[in-house]
């Protein structure tokens, strides 16, 4: 047994040691008739050779962006991850380590949650940072139950754009509860239509992803404006984290929480997760945060260092009352995304940024030119866009995959409105060449 | 005779570095990471999305080297203790060995770079890997379907609870009322008031347990479900299991099972067979994926068959009889609760997981739970006598003590677990569960070796007698660590929570 290490002799000694004479009377605390009587129906055990044997095998039926050029995005996105994130994040004393409860040997975490939280409220333009939440979708559930909690009100206004994933997870989180959701279309433009008439004194807060599901960017100044008439926070959701390299921080445009999936700095798609949920604030709800919290403070000898702070709204000190029931969130994770963002800096993120908006761009030009294409919404997008299609998408879809290409995401489950159409996106690790390829196979069947 | 860490200890005093914010490290012009030539034309942002859409700075990110970050990642690391660096005998959070062997499963291109969206005829080997664990979880548990979408235990507490509430529903009862016993996790509570629930603690026996009166006189028509940690946090087995839930399912309830502490149950007993409704494992407690510094875990949560129709969706489903071969993700559940992640939950942890149960087999997770219970009672052995036990009785994988027996030296459970920094150790759980004074709870998990326990005991046991001999000392540590201790007050009195160029945030 590889992760075992007793030997017969020890496990002698140590019953002795205990008054027990054979293992099994170390359960006599279980009934008997509770007992399982037989061994567990798994199959046998692998040695590590055969395990990654059959583990590659398994691998080998998916699709990665080294088998297929990914113009799939619709909230998970295909980066170039530096070999650096992976190499320190594998640090035994980062990875074999838990949630930093005893902060003098936990220092190394603690300052990175720190130095997070500081990027976090400089990329968003607000003040206060938690230290992660598990996604995208389930943060902004959390950001809603935090306005509902802040304002006392029970309706929440989910403008049109939402990821439709992150919309279902907001209407999960808030079943149950004295809670009412209302949920607006998009335009023609793709953005959401406009919040105003269903706003009142009733409403908790509006939610506006940005930018929005099928790729346009939205005009947050008025609807953060109208929500602010009516005493409704504004919740910007950002779904695509590396959009805020180019994109005015929502909390210069008047967002009173932030929140949103940040896989795209440095975390791999690993088929959905762990990804990374963010979540911040004006300064004023921080006790109203959900999730951890670190703080700087002294010891003492009067030397700077971190620890968990505010825990009195979490549920190990307050239980049934607390802000949320989240304990492990997504520490890892959030040491991966730091140390991407060190390594780009202010310029890196911002040249990366502009790179996905010139791809883009690209595509969407030739796209324009194509006959038997069309793209949904010419308006400004970040690096997402719908186009329009001549024949089905699952056919394009599945031509673009024996091609090696994951040409986009089938949008008929989310907007049929717009009859056949696709959404696509393009990283900096779609190349000119792959791109025209897409360009290509969307535009097949033209004379 | 004070043994002192420098006889019994864990540790040598090597080099330590001091290592400032990486903020403090930025120069101007510096960059740490470069992009390939751009092959489409430049675009000016401005010009297509607006300047009013376009921000001008990007404020608090540093400009460092790539040399800068890697000394500054791999200097904040070595500040931290963990599981690869010795016994971190934290309780309820089951600290066991993570073998390297996951983690190089996870990261295979084939898994870390498959997209949540990509169609189901190219997703097959995730897929199929995702349904097996499903089985595995199932049959470890003895319950009859499994959703691996909850990214956490407190996410899969929340599924759990959500599931019996639409059961409830779905049936036209309308129960608003959940029990939990005063030694729950506190997520426990939380959970079920996220949910809207009112919770009802219910009080442990003298014995340490949950009894079934104590049940009985509780139940009623509105009560929804019972949520039951078995072990419990005190390490014992809630004997009564059986009949508790008799009494809650015979009151039309539901019994939710937390299943942090299954690590003492597998292949032993199945929660399932003893009356558990729905429960939800942590992979990264029980099956070894590593803790993360807080995470990423996963929260599978099982059911039996009659809370099936309620699981989250999508559900991975394999195709059967004229549908043909492989695995689809089934969205056709009209009565679930829908959906709790952006996509099928925290995928990379149950690649390590299935990697574990593959590499243990039924006999090797037998083990696990055989040798986790030997190793906490015979801690316990160790040190009863010198710390007190507040419910005797036989532990399973984790023992509960307290510092009743240092009353008088003026040393508490606090500065016990700060000394044992000096000893080399990580601390137990402490003050918790919240029914013990002063409580110490010590889970060492199957991952430790006889010498490995001996040297903690010694320690243990060394720092009692330091309380009696030279309790300043004990109170003054941790005195071998690169920080002492904090000042975790004046933290939340005056928050400072981000880094400011000018801000109370400058080095003293």
């Amino acid at each position: 047994m590889r992760f075992i290490p007793h030997t017969e002799p020890e496990v002698r000694h140590m019953l002795a040691a205990v008054g027990v004479e054979e293992i099994e009377h170390l359960f006599d605390s279980i009934p008997a008739d509770a007992r399982l009587s037989r061994p567990l129906d798994l199959p046998r055990p692998l040695s590590e050779q055969e395990l990654f044997a059959r583990l590659r095998e398994l691998a080998a039926r998916n699709a990665t962006p080294e088998s297929h050029t990914c113009f799939l995005g619709a909230g998970a996105y295909a980066h170039f991850v530096p070999s650096v994130v992976s190499a320190l994040a594998s640090r035994a004393e980062f990875l074999t380590s838990y949630t930093p409860y005893q902060p003098e040997i936990s220092q190394g975490t603690l300052q990175a949650i720190f130095e997070w939280q500081t990027m976090i409220c400089g990329i968003t333009g607000l003040e206060v940072s938690n230290a992660s939440l598990y996604d995208g979708a389930s943060a902004t559930a959390e950001a809603v139950l935090m306005a509902i909690r802040l304002t006392r009100r029970h309706r929440v206004l989910l403008a049109g754009g939402l990821h439709p994933h992150w919309r279902d997870v907001v209407r999960t989180y808030l079943q149950g509860l004295d809670a009412e959701v209302v949920e607006l279309g998009v335009g023609t433009d793709g953005r959401s239509e406009p919040v105003d008439s269903h706003l009142d004194g009733e409403v908790a807060c509006v939610v506006v992803q940005q930018p929005a599901f099928l790729g346009p960017v939205q005009d947050l100044a008025p609807v953060a404006a109208a929500a602010r008439e009516h005493g409704a926070l504004l919740v910007v959701a950002v779904a695509e984290a590396l959009s805020l390299g180019l994109l005015r921080a929502p909390g210069e445009l008047g967002a009173d929480i932030v929140c949103g999936e940040a896989q795209s700095f440095g975390i791999p798609l690993s088929f959905g997760g762990p990804h990374l949920g963010f979540l911040a604030a004006r300064r004023r709800f921080v006790r109203q945060l959900p999730g951890r919290l670190v703080g700087e403070t002294v010891d003492a000898r009067g030397r700077r260092g971190y620890v968990l702070t505010l825990s009195t709204r979490e549920q190990h000190i307050r239980r049934e009352r607390a802000t949320s029931n989240i304990c492990t969130n997504q520490g890892l994770c959030l040491l991966m995304a730091t140390i991407y963002l060190s390594l780009l800096g202010p310029h890196g993120l911002r040249t990366l940024a502009r790179d996905n908006l010139a791809r883009a761009h690209y595509a969407r030009t030739r796209i324009a030119a194509t006959p038997g294409v069309e793209l949904v919404h010419p308006g400004p997008v970040f690096n997402e866009f719908a186009v329009r299609t001549d024949r089905p998408p699952a056919e394009i879809l599945e031509e673009g995959a024996s091609r090696g290409l994951l040409a986009g995401l089938d949008l008929e489950p989310h907007a049929p409105e717009l009859g056949p159409a696709l959404l696509v996106c393009t990283t900096e690790l779609a190349s000119r060449k792959e791109i025209d390829r897409l360009v290509n196979l969307l535009g097949k069947n033209r004379p | 005779m004070s043994r002192g860490p420098e006889k019994v200890g864990n540790t040598t005093r090597g080099i330590a570095y001091e290592e400032p914010l990486l903020f403090e490290r930025s120069r101007p012009g510096r960059r740490g990471f470069a992009l390939p030539p751009l092959d489409v034309p430049e675009v000016e942002p401005e010009a297509l999305l607006g300047a009013e859409a376009c921000r001008e700075t990007i404020p608090d990110l540093p400009e460092v080297s790539e040399v800068d970050v890697v000394r500054h990642f791999t200097r904040l690391s070595t500040w931290n203790a963990a599981v690869d660096l010795g016994l971190y005998p934290l309780g309820s959070c089951t600290m066991k060995y993570n073998p390297r062997q996951n983690e190089a499963a996870a990261a295979l291109p084939g898994f870390a770079g498959a997209h949540p969206l990509a169609p189901a005829s190219l997703s097959q080997g995730i897929l199929q890997l995702m349904a097996e664990l499903e089985r595995h979880l199932a049959e470890i548990s003895g319950l009859d379907r499994v959703s691996l979408q909850p990214a956490a235990g407190a996410q899969g507490e929340l599924a759990g609870i959500m599931m019996i509430r639409a059961y409830h529903r779905h049936r036209g009862e309308s129960r608003d009322r959940v029990l939990i016993p005063d030694s729950a996790h506190g997520t426990n509570p939380a959970s079920a008031a996220l949910n809207g629930y009112r919770v009802q603690t219910l009080e442990s026996g003298p014995d340490g347990l949950l009894h079934p009166e104590t049940v009985a006189a509780a139940m009623g028509p509105d009560v929804a479900a019972l949520m039951i940690t078995n072990p419990n946090t005190l390490g014992l087995f809630e004997t009564h299991i059986e009949p508790i839930c008799e009494i809650v399912h015979t009151g039309g309830g539901l019994v939710y099972g937390d299943g942090a502490n299954l690590n003492a149950l597998l292949g032993i007993a199945r929660p399932g067979d003893l009356g558990i409704d729905v429960m939800h494992f942590n992979l990264h407690k029980t099956f070894s994926t590593p803790h993360g510094g807080g995470g990423p875990g996963a929260g599978p949560v099982g059911v039996k068959n009659i809370l099936a129709p309620y699981l989250p969706v999508p559900v991975v489903r394999e195709l059967a009889g004229d549908e043909g071969e492989g695995f689809v993700l089934d969205y056709d559940f009209p009565h679930s609760i829908g959906r709790l992640h952006a996509h099928h939950g925290n995928v990379g942890m149950m690649i390590r997981a299935w990697a574990y149960i593959r590499s243990l087999g039924a006999e090797g997770l037998r083990r696990c739970a055989e040798m986790a219970v030997l190793n906490a009672n015979y801690l316990l052995s160790r040190l009863r006598g010198t710390y007190h036990v507040p419910y005797e009785g036989r532990v399973m994988h984790e023992c509960v003590l307290s510092d009743r027996l240092l009353q008088g030296t003026g040393v508490t459970t606090l500065d016990v677990a700060k000394r044992l920094i000096d000893y080399g150790y990580h601390p137990p759980t402490i003050y918790f569960p919240l029914v013990v004074q002063g409580a110490i709870m010590i889970e060492p998990t199957e991952s430790e070796s006889l010498e490995g326990l001996d040297r903690f005991a010694e320690a243990m046991l060394a720092v009692a007698e330091e309380a009696r001999t030279d309790p300043e000392r004990v109170r003054a540590a941790p005195t071998r660590t690169r920080l002492a201790r904090l000042d975790e007050t004046r933290a939340a009195r005056r928050p400072v929570l981000r880094w400011q160029p000018a801000g109370p945030s400058k080095r003293p």
